[in-house]
């Protein structure tokens, strides 16, 4: 037994327990604690495989940004979980069944499944350069309008979640800068006759 | 690399089953819901890298980054829908969300 091998067992069986305390966690900030030990854990299966790219974009982007998302809004939201949580006992026959089902399916494609003889052999860059000078090469020549189209993706995402969430109370004084711009002599000064010893 | 294709193909089918079995279970919390829909996303991009790996070529890794990608837009716009939803309705219960009389 290798080293690689007992890293991969020491990965994947805390994926897996992490995934199921996911799903099965009372409290939604456990959930998403556990879901970043997950992603941890998928990063290093990725470096076990060689994708280091792709592991640290794994804990940058996930761990960094989309699982403290989870957590702001979940800390953010004033919601009764535990009445959320009624009715997992009551679905967890109908959920076991489908599950064994989809994992029976998924199963009996992971253990059976064959390469065809007909299949590309690879043509990307490996040997000598790292993964991610490889993985670079690739996407920005073969791959670039994937790679821009992707940019679009996260710039609709973007622009979607701020018009969503986005929202002006009235009667809350903000700067405007248009306003104070066009102000002029004749709207900001008004001459006033005063009488002595009077007020205005 | 020692490990079999085999072993990490078999672990993304469990990663995928246990995100399926966490839509079901949870069906009124939308927000472990949505947890659960990146755990099906991870277990497709485990394969994903895994085939990359065994058969040394990079597409299978491009598109892994195209999926990390998208699961990012999907985790931004639904967590600002179910903001927008709870700022309007005050709960986060699926059930409640029939306005549109589907």
């Amino acid at each position: 037994m290798t080293a690689e091998l007992v890293f991969f067992w020491i990965f994947a069986i805390t994926l897996v327990a992490s995934a199921v305390a996911v799903i099965t966690a009372r409290n939604p900030v456990h959930s998403v604690l556990f879901l970043i030990l997950a992603f941890v854990q998928a990063a290093g299966l990725f470096l076990l495989l060689g994708a280091e790219f792709l592991a640290l974009i794994l804990v940058v982007v996930y761990v960094g940004a989309v699982a403290i998302l989870f957590l702001f809004v979940v800390m953010m939201l004033d919601v009764d979980f535990v009445e959320l949580k009624q009715g997992f006992v009551r679905y967890l026959p109908v959920g076991a069944l489908i599950a064994l089902f989809v994992g029976v399916e998924l199963g009996s494609v992971a253990l059976g499944w064959t390469v065809s003889s007909g299949a590309a052999q690879a043509a990307s860059p490996s040997g000598t350069i790292a993964n991610t000078q490889a993985l670079g090469r690739v996407l920005y020549t073969q791959y670039a309008y994937f790679f821009e189209a992707s940019g679009m993706i996260l710039l609709t995402a973007m622009v979607g979640a701020i018009v969503l969430t986005l929202h002006h109370k009235v009667g809350v004084k903000r700067q405007d800068i248009a306003t104070q711009v066009s102000r002029t002599r004749e709207t900001a000064i008004e001459m006033r006759k005063v009488a002595p010893r009077t007020g205005i | 690399m020692d490990i079999a294709l085999t072993n990490f193909v078999t672990l993304a089918a469990i990663l995928f089953t246990i995100g399926v079995a966490g839509i079901i279970l949870n069906h009124k919390n939308i927000i472990v819901i949505l947890m659960s829909v990146e755990l099906i996303l991870l277990a497709v991009n485990i394969n994903l890298v895994a085939f990359s790996s065994a058969s040394h070529d990079l597409t299978g890794q491009v598109f892994a980054l195209m999926i990390l990608t998208v699961a990012a837009a999907e985790a931004a716009i639904g967590l600002a829908i179910l903001v927008a939803f709870y700022r309007n309705r005050g709960s986060i219960a699926v059930e409640d969300v029939n306005s549109l009389k589907g």
